[in-house]
């Protein structure tokens, strides 16, 4: 064990931070709801002052000047270059593939990257937890470019299989995607407390790239309800950077449009 | 010799069946417009949701409705707590941004008040079901649920070959409820009915249904021309009903903010069935 001192910043703060990092300037994103929105508005704010904003409420490029609570809030339609329908938002902007990166998290994931938002459980009709459900998440995973999944990493929620696939990753691995005729890539990072995973090129397994500053591989594995392999090239995420986490922190002071709103 | 008739035709001699908005109050409006039994819409995404109309429905103890909605958030939480469902048509049931919605959890997994049957879809997919009702059509087509279990779960799912390339897509049945319920900002005094900011389906909903409830903030004399607003003309709707506010907790563009310390509130509020009852009856059943 190194005896260097705590760091000033937390786990929850560095995946925000590396999540941030993943969305490049000029990129179009859609953005759901909690950390998704955290870490676009971060990075908004940070290198990429030209990410479109693509709320599934229908706001197109909105550039909300505080973290709204839901993908409605009042402050995305005023700050949005335009607003509109929800059948507009997903068949002409989402289906065809004009969305660079989606955003996505989920209760349950999977070594090739499916999600589960739908039960946990061996039954449909009597889950044990009945989870929300799909919202927008099936047709984000197949249709943007590329997906980007940012979730707390346990053995609990990174599964060998999930309980029920709602959106697919990869499916059962190797070229499934191309036999769904799915538009976009599929996931290429999770971003996770612990480091970020990516898929194997040949077999789309997900594999740990790289570790956030102070974890060991055997905390990535242990973390992982599946036998998780180490890249042969791993590598370290930078710590936050000062300006990063000021920038983040004044940020989540902000969430809702009032610096007293406490929401987990 | 000709007889002369009058030069414009009576409108009496048109078909039967159009719609022409009533003016109404709300308990009127509901007590003409929903049956128990029904299937029932009441939209909004996130913003402009009808929560005066579900309140009425709660107080007017509908049952056994069929209760279709792309976010069943707490409004539905609230009907369903309250024994008024049957079935869900949904794509996502949570409170945005804060969690669960207890009731429909309760609901689905405990059977508690009544056992809820789900029909389960995507947003694209509800929305692509609203499109296709709009549009008199039986069934949308979309590139949706590959690989997705929602498939094995929900009828209202099959695929469908291309008839130019033989592309294998997704079709999903038509929704046509038998009645929509959606907020507006403004109907004139004709009935014709103008909303603006987030629109999500309300459009869709109100065309898809076989009747239609439009409440609103405010009745005006003329409609104001308003860029990218959403217009629905009072012969496309059956009944407006003026409430002031009736979106609260959720909020009305240009005139209330989204109150999100209730949507914190109601993860307290709904948690057990005790503390919900009891908020229900001094703040819905007693109101």
């Amino acid at each position: 064990m190194s005896s260097r001192p705590e760091p000033d910043w937390t786990a929850e703060e560095m995946m925000t931070v590396a999540a941030a990092r993943a969305l490049c300037d000029s990129a179009v994103c859609f953005v759901g709801i909690g950390l998704p929105s955290t870490a676009s508005n971060l990075a908004v704010r940070l290198h990429a002052p030209n990410l479109v904003l693509v709320y599934e409420s229908g706001t197109l490029g909105a550039k909300p000047e505080f973290l709204p609570l839901s993908i409605g809030d009042g402050i995305l339609a005023e700050t949005a270059d335009a607003v509109v329908g929800v059948v507009e938002t997903f068949n002409y902007w989402l289906q065809p593939g004009r969305i660079d990166i989606g955003f996505l998290a989920g209760a349950q994931l999977d070594r090739f990257g499916n999600i589960n938002t739908t039960v946990i459980g061996d039954s449909y009709e009597t889950p044990r937890v009945r989870l929300p459900g799909a919202g927008g998440a099936p047709e984000i995973a197949a249709s943007c470019r590329e997906v980007l999944i940012i979730m707390r990493q346990s053995p609990r929620t990174f599964v060998e299989r999930v309980d029920f696939v709602t959106s697919v990753g990869y499916g059962r691995g190797g070229g499934e995607r191309d036999r769904h005729g799915f538009v976009g890539a599929g996931p290429t990072m999770v971003i996770t407390d612990i480091g970020v995973l990516e898929p194997e090129p040949k077999t789309r397994e997900l594999v740990l790239r790289r570790l956030h500053p102070g974890v060991t591989v055997e905390d990535a594995v242990a973390a992982t309800g599946w036998a998780l392999v180490a890249s042969d090239d791993l590598e370290q995420t930078p710590p936050p950077t000062a300006l990063e986490l000021t920038t983040l922190r004044e940020l989540e002071q902000t969430k809702a449009g009032r610096p007293t709103a406490n929401v987990s | 010799m000709f007889v002369l008739s009058t030069v414009v035709r009576d409108p009496n001699t048109l078909p039967p069946a159009r719609r022409s908005a009533v003016i109404a109050p709300l308990d009127v409006a509901v007590t003409a417009l929903v049956r128990d039994g029904d299937t029932i819409a009441l939209e909004g995404f996130t913003h402009l949701i009808p929560f005066a109309a579900a309140h009425e429905l709660i107080r007017q103890r509908r049952r056994r409705l069929t209760l279709v909605r792309m976010t069943p958030d707490v409004i539905y939480d609230q009907l369903i707590g309250m024994g008024c469902a049957r079935r869900l048509v949904f794509s996502w049931g949570g409170n945005p941004g804060i969690g669960s919605l207890h009731r429909f959890r309760d609901a689905v997994e405990h059977g508690w008040p009544e056992p809820l049957e789900l029909e389960e879809h995507s947003h694209a997919g509800m929305a692509n079901r609203y499109a296709a009702g709009a549009s008199g059509l039986p069934f949308a087509v979309l590139r949706g649920y590959a690989g997705s279990d929602l498939v094995g779960q929900t009828e209202s799912i099959r695929s469908i070959a291309c008839p130019f390339t033989g592309e294998s897509l997704a079709a999903v049945s038509a929704l046509n409820p038998d009645v929509a319920v959606i907020h507006a900002q403004h109907a004139d005094t004709r009935g014709n009915v103008q909303l603006w900011g987030i629109s999500g389906v309300q459009k869709e909903a109100v065309l898809a249904a076989r009747r239609s409830l439009v409440t609103v903030e405010e009745l005006v004399d003329r409609l104001e021309p308003r860029p990218g607003a959403v217009f629905l003309p009072a012969w496309a709707i059956d009944y407006v009903s003026v409430v002031p506010g009736g979106a609260h907790p959720s909020y009305a563009h240009g005139y209330s903010e989204r109150d999100n310390d209730f949507y914190l509130a109601w993860d307290g509020i709904s948690r057990e069935r005790e503390a919900f009852c009891e908020w229900m009856e001094a703040n819905v059943l007693a109101a």
